[in-house]
């Protein structure tokens, strides 16, 4: 039952059924339109998969995937966003020993540091599930206007938030770019780390099979480099994460493509992944919106 | 053409497992009392003995207390919120897996139609859990300070008319800030939560973080005023509650109290009247009217006062009052005779008062305990059915003139659960909002209820907030 | 503004000026949506089995207005409709016949004709359905041309535009033209509710198609997303229940489109018999516009007689 590409011991005889590794758009798992795919290495440079390499046309399709998610995904109640979220961790939970394969194979871990990487990853899933609910609570107000109005902000999510996935992380990391854009209604597109994309593929096959509508997450393996610029001029985009540009003059050319149309960026700075996150991530995916409305007989 | 007639469309008994007798939850385990006498609860829809319950003595309210005391010592107040969330999702998935088994098991015991036991109580009861599971991991953003605190051991005491739900609600917050509780439920429904410590077990709960002891007033009474106890919560009458503050006056319990009501629910004359008419049978005939924020006076603006009543008694021709597990049933049996005494008496002072009493026309069974959806009109303040709370399905039905005449006849209670107001001005509601003096208040709505959302009331309803981050507080040091 | 002969004194004054009718239509009580929907949601739940389902199958069956709107119709197709109408399961001799046979007014002969002796109605769309976009006196002529033909039930569309921009006077005068144009014939008004939008505005068209001659209000031409719902079912009950308290008349109300299945029919009678009242589980007052759910009706009422799920196989085409 569990598939365990890369673990060294394997005292079966029986050949292994290996799997294609797609890009994951609008819920299903096309190719890339351009054809392409790249070898994936392991750490250690041994052949592991070819990937589909993503291309400025399947982003554009990834992005029309997001926006036409967006109005259901947005509109849903937060408790049952929350549950979606949470019925991830579930599902991923049952996949723990590939995802553990996965990420040694592709960050050179021992598999019992790479199972640690995969608890936390979970973990951090069902932490933000438990924001979905919340959120509004802590981060809304209501204000006390000198008048007899009743004034209250509400946060919304912003759209579509284009996820440069961190290139290092490849499961911890891009759930931690992911989730907390997701959790308030946003809708994705990450492009992978691009020498280690394979856990995020896995991720979304669980996204697949969790309720999570069609999407809602947009996972294209590849290059940021080849991507990033499309999704930062984008005009149907409203944010954009740079966290896994590590080139900084890079990082500015996308911020500057970002400002067109005033996307909401988050600039790229050097994260620890395996810490508790905050707020602020998820803080920055929101708009605020403030009610006044008059109180009389 | 022959009348519509429903067949009967009773949800299977199948489903549930009860068990002939059943001892007390402690420490993980169901155990024998050690003194008290066993008691036994009832359908009230038939009188029929469902099982036998243990009395929890004084013996063995010490023995849950301490077990709650060294799982919270041991175990659960030192456990980091990440897994404390764990174990709450495992419940809260537990109880939908099992939700149609709970929902029978609790229209059993309660006499509550299955139609709420199924769409109303039990997806509250998973979503209560749902929800606090995810503040265990988050209590620094509660607003109850940067490093709040567990109490220690809670005792919890709920009432009858929403079982389950009120586990949940007492069960839920206190788990997921880091506190063990002993909670005992009514004693005429001790069932659902006699299932829920099963939940716990199937959850790998450590033991001793979750007691269920049983039994009535005494046990109760007990487990408020045992010294190891941190915090009181209760839910039930406010002759209770102002007992139990009375008891732990001079000591550190921290208390919160959901005690009664006499909600008034205000329909002006621009009300959406259909929906109206719908909310007020919501208001006050949802679960027989044993709900502690029923509307259950209504004031009607005397514009539309005639139209109002019309449909109303329209309206309350159609419910179906009858087997709770039928799912077509409206209205169920009253929870017991007890209680229902209780609506009679009140009824009859509701006449010999003056007030004038209508009920639609509808058969009741012969066994059990029933009680015909009734309206009261031209009921004045001054009138007992006016100011009592019945805790039964009787509406008593006043009129106003102006919103401030609403408002004034509003708060005239010792009572601030709950209010309801009906119109279709936004302006209006607020003002009222801002006037009622009322924990709750409903607005072209009546009887809704969310995790998200506290509950609670001003006055003589008591104090604390459940549900909500507000919720969290009555269980945190801060 | 012409009065008619079916407006009652009460309401009379009401439809006296356009001035009047507007202040009359914008003073019904408001319709809150999320209420009316719980409502809607709540009588969904309601469980109707053995012998209340066995009733209630035969009588959806027989208020069915069996429906074919399209463009590819021919006398053919017609002919095939009829027969099923008559013999809806030629397995079983027990299944009721439909309430009517619904076509444009090109056909209303063939059905005429084939439904002869039957007691089946044939019901016509007419005045430019489904739009409406068409001049008064088309419409009118397309009412006759129904009415000549045979057609005992006409379904018109209102001006749907005219009933948005607020000039309810010219729409409350289209009817009553096609009310006299209709003559004796049965005239169903559809208000296309999923272009009226808002509970309110569909309150509002069942009272000006009433107040206008209406014998049915209609929720939907089938051509328009969402047709027939639940809850604006539940509204237009609601104000033929009202209408009737005003003014002793029965008015019949039709839900068609999207109603494909015995399950949501069942709910749809459940919905009348606790809003309207058992008055109106009649065909005289009540009908389902639509065609596969007959075949469902006839699946679910033979499940209940043999006890076996069957399939569509068994159940002829139309």
């Amino acid at each position: 039952m569990v598939w365990r590409p890369t673990l060294p011991t394997k005292d079966s005889a029986r050949l292994d059924v290996r799997k294609t590794y797609k890009l994951y758009v609008g819920g299903a798992f096309p190719r890339s339109e351009s054809g392409r795919s790249y070898v994936v290495n392991n750490a250690r440079g041994k052949f592991l998969a070819n990937a589909s390499q993503a291309s400025r046309k399947d982003a554009r399709d990834a992005v029309v995937a997001a926006r036409k998610a967006f109005g259901g995904w947005s509109g849903k109640t937060a408790y049952n966003r929350g549950q979606v979220l949470y019925r991830i961790a579930e599902v991923m939970e049952g996949r723990h020993e590939q995802f553990s394969a996965e990420v040694a194979a592709a960050e050179g871990l021992s598999i019992s540091k790479a199972r640690a990487v995969v608890d936390a990853a979970i973990d951090r899933w069902v932490w933000y599930a438990g924001w979905a609910d919340k959120l509004a609570q802590v981060v809304g107000s209501s204000n006390p206007v000198a008048g007899p109005y009743f004034d209250f902000s509400l946060p919304e999510a912003t759209g579509v938030v284009a996820v440069l996935a961190p290139q290092d992380s490849s499961l911890l990391g891009l759930t931690s770019v992911i989730a907390p854009a997701i959790v308030s209604g946003n809708t994705v597109v990450a492009v992978t780390s691009f020498e280690r994309p394979l856990p995020a593929v896995t991720l979304g096959e669980v996204m697949a099979t969790s309720d999570l509508p069609g999407g809602v997450v947009n996972i294209l393996t590849g290059s940021a480099s080849e991507i990033g610029p499309w999704l930062a001029g984008h005009l149907d985009v409203n944010a954009i994460d740079l966290a896994g540009v590590t080139d900084p003059e890079e990082a500015t050319a996308l911020e500057v493509a970002a400002a067109e149309n005033l996307k909401r960026v988050r600039r790229p700075v050097d994260e620890d992944w395996t810490e508790s996150p905050g707020l602020s991530r998820l803080t920055q995916y929101l708009e605020l919106k403030t009610v006044w409305h008059p109180i009389g007989v | 053409m022959s009348r519509f007639e429903y067949a009967p469309a009773p949800e299977s008994r199948a489903i549930v497992d009860i068990k002939s007798s059943y001892g007390l939850f402690i420490n993980g385990a169901f155990t024998e009392a050690t003194d008290g006498k066993p008691f036994k609860t009832v359908s009230p829809a038939s009188e029929e003995v469902l099982a036998e319950i243990s009395e929890a003595g004084p013996a063995d309210v010490d023995k849950a207390v301490k077990a709650a005391r060294k799982a919270y010592d041991k175990v659960w107040g030192t456990m980091p919120g990440r897994d404390r969330a764990k174990y709450l999702y495992r419940i809260a998935r537990l109880i939908q897996e099992r939700s149609r088994e709970l929902a029978v098991l609790e229209s059993l015991d309660n006499g509550k139609p299955i139609r709420e036991s199924r769409d109303v109580d039990l997806p509250l009861v998973a979503a209560h859990f749902f929800y606090y599971a995810g503040w265990a991991d988050k209590l620094e953003y509660a607003g109850a300070g940067e490093n709040p605190q567990p109490l220690g051991v809670a005792a919890q005491v709920i009432p009858w008319n929403f079982p389950l739900m009120m586990l949940a609600w007492k069960i839920a917050p206190a788990l997921a800030a880091g506190n063990t509780v002993v909670l005992k439920p009514a004693e005429t429904t001790p069932l659902t939560a006699l299932a829920f410590a099963e939940i716990c077990q199937q959850a790998d709960l450590p033991p001793g973080v979750v007691n269920i002891i049983t039994g009535a007033g005494r046990t109760g009474q007990a487990l408020v005023e045992h010294e190891g106890v941190d915090k009181v919560a209760f839910t039930g009458s406010t002759a209770v509650g102002r007992a139990i503050a009375k008891s732990v006056a001079g000591t550190d319990k921290k208390v919160t109290l959901e005690l009664g009501g006499k909600a008034a629910n205000i329909v002006f004359e621009d009300a959406p009247i259909d929906q109206t008419i719908e909310g007020i049978v919501n208001g006050i005939f949802f679960n027989q009217g044993h709900v502690c924020c029923a509307g259950s006076r209504l004031l009607v603006q005397e514009s539309v006062y005639d139209e109002v009543l019309a449909r109303l008694k329209r309206r309350m021709g159609t419910l179906r009052v009858g087997d709770p597990l039928d799912k077509n049933t409206d209205i169920g049996a009253i929870n017991s005779a007890e209680q229902l005494a209780r609506i009679r008496e009140l009824s009859q002072v509701g006449e010999d008062e003056g007030a004038e009493r209508w009920s639609p026309e509808c058969e009741l069974p012969t066994q059990g305990y029933w009680f015909a959806p009734t309206v009261f009109t031209g009921v004045s303040q001054a009138h007992r059915i006016a100011r009592e709370e019945i805790f039964g399905p009787v509406l008593s039905v006043l009129t106003f003139r102006t919103p401030a005449e609403a408002v004034e006849k509003a708060n005239n209670t010792p009572f601030g659960l709950s209010a309801g107001v009906w119109t279709d001005k936004g302006s209006r509601i607020l003002w009222m909002a801002d006037q009622l003096r009322a924990g709750v208040v409903w607005a072209n709505t009546f009887n809704r209820f969310d995790p998200t959302s506290p509950f609670g009331g001003y006055k003589e309803s008591g104090y604390g907030r459940e549900g909500g981050r507000h919720g969290l507080e009555a269980y945190l040091a801060h | 503004m012409t009065t008619t002969d079916t407006g009652v004194d009460s309401l009379a004054d009401v439809t006296s000026s356009e001035d009047r009718l507007r202040r009359f239509l914008l003073g019904l009580p408001g319709v809150d949506q999320v209420g009316a929907e719980a409502r809607a949601a709540t009588l969904s739940t309601r469980s109707i089995k053995t012998t209340a389902k066995a009733y209630a199958l035969d009588l959806a069956i027989q208020m069915i207005d069996l429906t074919t709107l399209e463009g590819q119709d021919t006398p053919g197709k017609v002919r095939a409709l009829c027969s099923k109408a008559k013999r809806p399961d030629p397995a079983d001799p027990t299944a009721p016949q439909v309430a009517a046979v619904c076509v444009y007014p090109d056909l209303v002969a063939t059905a005429k004709y084939e439904l002869r002796g039957s007691g089946i109605n044939v019901a016509s769309v007419a005045t430019a359905f489904p739009s409406g976009r068409s001049s008064l006196a088309i419409k009118v002529q397309d009412t006759q041309d129904a009415v000549a033909a045979g057609a005992d039930e006409v379904d018109m569309v209102i001006d749907r535009g005219a009933f948005l921009s607020g000039r309810y006077g010219l729409v409350f005068d289209e009817i009553a033209a096609i009310r006299e144009a209709a003559g004796d014939a049965h005239l169903k008004v559809i208000l296309e509710t999923g272009e009226l939008v808002t509970y309110d505005n569909v309150r509002r068209a069942s009272w000006l198609a009433m107040l206008a001659g209406a014998d049915f209000i209609k929720t939907s031409t089938g051509k328009v997303s969402p047709a027939a719902t639940l809850p604006v079912t539940l509204v237009m009950l609601e104000a033929v229940r009202d209408y009737h308290e005003a003014t002793g008349l029965h008015i019949g109300v039709k839900p068609a489109g999207g109603i494909r299945t015995a399950k949501d029919a069942i709910k749809y009678l459940v919905t009348v018999n606790e809003t309207a009242g058992p008055d109106w589980l009649d065909p005289e007052l009540f009908r389902f516009g639509a065609s596969s759910l007959l075949n469902d009706l006839l699946m679910q009422r033979t499940k209940l007689a043999t006890g076996n799920y069957p399939g569509p196989d068994y159940f002829t085409l139309d």
